[in-house]
């Protein structure tokens, strides 16, 4: 197992490699770092070439690459080429907004997709299942971005016509709020919701599916004849073995948000992983850009890696070598 | 009693049987067909589109993403306006009957119907195009792989796994802001791009398994071409996920584009998209048709075309011979 561990991390630091200087050409090829300093009277030509040189923009694109990489290994992402402020604080600020936002709805939509998984499998063809089964068809054909208008559309009409404020539309909080107080709860509200209905759908299709998988097997079978209670089989012996495959799915699921749910925090305007990313490359902030690509990437691959580590010890009849 | 045992039904035979509407050949069917208890015969595709034609959902769902897909192919046909124009009786009106505004005008009086037809034009160009671009990536590479093995399998799967380990969405975003310049083609392009990695895999996969098999091998003692086997002979026999997969890339496609156009970086103003006209509904939410028609056409389309994926899935799987009550 620790071997296969090993092995797995090895391999993917040139994975990432690889990657990242991908990314680094394309965006080196189409884009002019100096565009927005070109068109400026204040500079002059002589400046010009001397930021040039500074940054090893007359570099070939390999020298740069390895130039970039230094900076990004040995100064925590190193710094923008535009602002040459360091990247570092910025990520950890929104990191942690972005952390709070993917944590809390995950965990509802774990709790909701597993239990209404759960009890669809086993009031399979109810009412109580199809009207799930239509949910979460519509949550699989919903874009992100449609959702989170909506809601946040219908909750300033509401305030426009009532006056009451349930959940604020924008923000992550008012001034001299803090970060676990009621005002932050009802600002993360709608994105909260909006995240937690498409990973809901997902997490519920999945459940019931693995469960129907197994609730006739011969093993739930057998269960059943020894006299064992059906509730009982279906909580001890098929509902532990249902969980297996979620578990891959909901670390791949969270590995992907970490990058920021992009669309829903740019949508409520939070200052979160997503957010950032957006703005930075809104404003052709290039080496920002490639720090946060490498920094999801890692997420994404680590949490691949989570996924087949889980896999391995919850069903013993994986055996990674 | 599966209906693959049934024989010709009873008024067809009785019709050969009076050889009133059967022609001369029609004879040595009847003759083979006497009984009704012979089992007739059919090709896997006859039985796929009886299974997939028994998926009532499906069908349902594929007359109306056709019907959708039409109306974007005939929009000069279909719009009352162009998307274009401007009606200066009607700024930022709600939807109305009158001078056929069906879906409301946006804040410039721009007919919102004629906008979203000329939108399906472009999400349908894009949603297909890329599926079928990135069904042909996908085939050779994964083909190739599966076909020769070796180095070449390790190559192409590296190059696979990298794509497939990249977090998805903001790549994209990435490549459509530096490469794309809100061109329709360019980001159909880079879609493709991206979008071909599952399907080399399924490819791959079934490509391993066929190689094995004694139709190839005898088609290599015939002297058959590599090219040959690949495309003639164990292409047609993995086809079933292939069309699913390409069917389901039409949706993802079409919500993933919405998605960048949606946030500025897909296709551009003037040329209507169906993500960039959500947009206009979050610039002003008072209006809430301007976000509600493009967004609900959206999901329509989506929802239709994955149920027509799941009812291709269920039809073409041949190790399903029962035909779907």
């Amino acid at each position: 197992m620790i071997t296969y561990i090993i092995r797995r991390l090895l391999y993917s630091i040139p994975v990432l490699l690889a990657a990242s200087f991908l990314i680094f050409s394309l965006v080196s090829l189409s884009s002019d770092p100096l565009a927005s300093v070109r068109g400026n009277p204040k500079f002059s030509p002589d400046t010009l070439v001397h930021l040039r040189y500074h940054f090893h923009l007359n570099k070939p694109i390999p020298v740069r690459y390895a130039y970039w990489l230094k900076n990004f290994v040995l100064h925590k992402g190193g710094n923008s080429l535009l602002t040459n402020q360091p990247i570092w604080p910025d990520i950890q600020r929104v990191a942690g907004n972005t952390a709070q936002l993917i944590i809390t709805s995950e965990t509802l939509a774990i709790l909701l997709g597993v239990g209404i998984g759960v009890y669809s499998a086993v009031r399979q063809y109810s009412f109580f299942d199809y009207s799930f089964t239509t949910f979460s068809f519509l949550g699989f054909a919903m874009p992100v971005f449609l959702l989170a208008l909506l809601l946040q559309i219908a909750f300033t009409d509401i305030y426009l016509h009532w006056h009451v404020r349930l959940f604020y539309t924008s923000g992550l909080n008012n001034p001299g709020q803090g970060t676990f107080s009621f005002d932050r709860l009802q600002h993360l509200a709608l994105p909260i919701v909006t995240l937690l209905v498409i990973s809901f759908a997902l997490y519920s299709r999945f459940m019931r599916a693995s469960m129907l998988d197994v609730i006739n097997s011969d093993y739930a079978r057998t269960a059943r004849a020894k006299g064992v209670a059906e509730w009982k089989v279906i909580m001890r012996h098929v509902f532990r073995n249902a969980l297996i495959p979620l578990v891959t799915v909901i670390a791949l699921n969270i590995g992907s948000l970490l990058g920021g749910a992009i669309i829903t925090e740019s949508i409520f305007s939070l200052d979160g992983m997503g957010h950032y990313f957006i703005d930075r490359l809104q404003h052709d902030d290039l080496y920002a850009v490639m720090a946060w690509l490498m920094l999801t990437s890692v997420f994404v691959i680590a949490f691949n890696l989570i996924a087949d580590i889980l896999y391995g010890f919850l069903d013993p009849r994986i055996r990674y070598a | 009693m599966p209906e693959t045992q049934s024989g010709p039904t009873p008024v067809a035979a009785a019709a050969a049987g009076g050889g009133l509407l059967a022609p001369p050949a029609g004879d040595v069917a009847e003759s083979l067909y006497e009984h009704g208890l012979e089992v007739r015969a059919r090709s896997q595709w006859a039985y796929a589109r009886k299974r997939f034609l028994r998926h009532r959902l499906a069908v349902a769902s594929l007359i109306v993403v056709t019907a959708i897909f039409l109306c974007g192919v005939f929009a000069n046909f279909i719009a009352p306006h162009s998307y274009s124009a401007i009606d200066l009786n009607y700024l930022y009106h709600a939807p109305t009957v009158k001078s056929a505004h069906y879906f409301g005008t946006d804040a410039l009086g721009r007919d919102y119907f004629s906008r979203v037809v000329y939108g399906i034009r472009t999400s349908a160009k894009v949603g297909l195009v890329v599926a079928l671009l990135s069904t042909v990536i996908g085939m050779f590479v994964g083909g190739i792989a599966g076909y020769f093995g070796g180095w070449i399998d390790n190559i192409l799967m590296r190059i696979t796994d990298l794509v497939l380990t990249l977090p998805l969405l903001p790549l994209l975003l990435t490549a459509a802001a530096l490469l794309g310049q809100g061109n329709e083609w360019r980001v159909t392009l880079i879609l493709a791009f991206v979008f071909w990695t599952n399907l080399a895999r399924i490819v791959r996969g079934s490509f391993l398994s066929l190689r094995e098999k004694e139709y190839v091998e005898a088609a290599k003692a015939a002297g058959a071409g590599d090219f040959r086997i690949m495309f003639r002979h164990m292409l047609p026999n993995s086809l079933g996920p292939i069309v699913v997969n390409g069917t389901l890339t039409v949706g993802t496609a079409i919500l993933v584009e919405a998605a960048l156009s949606f946030l500025g970086f897909g296709i551009q103003p003037p040329t209507p998209a169906l993500g960039a006209l959500v947009t206009e509904g979050q610039d002003n939410p008072q209006a809430w048709w301007l976000t509600v028609f493009p967004g609900l056409t959206l999901v329509l389309i989506v929802l239709c075309v994955n149920f027509v994926g799941d009812g291709l899935r269920d039809a073409l799987d041949p190790t399903q011979r029962r035909v779907r009550a």
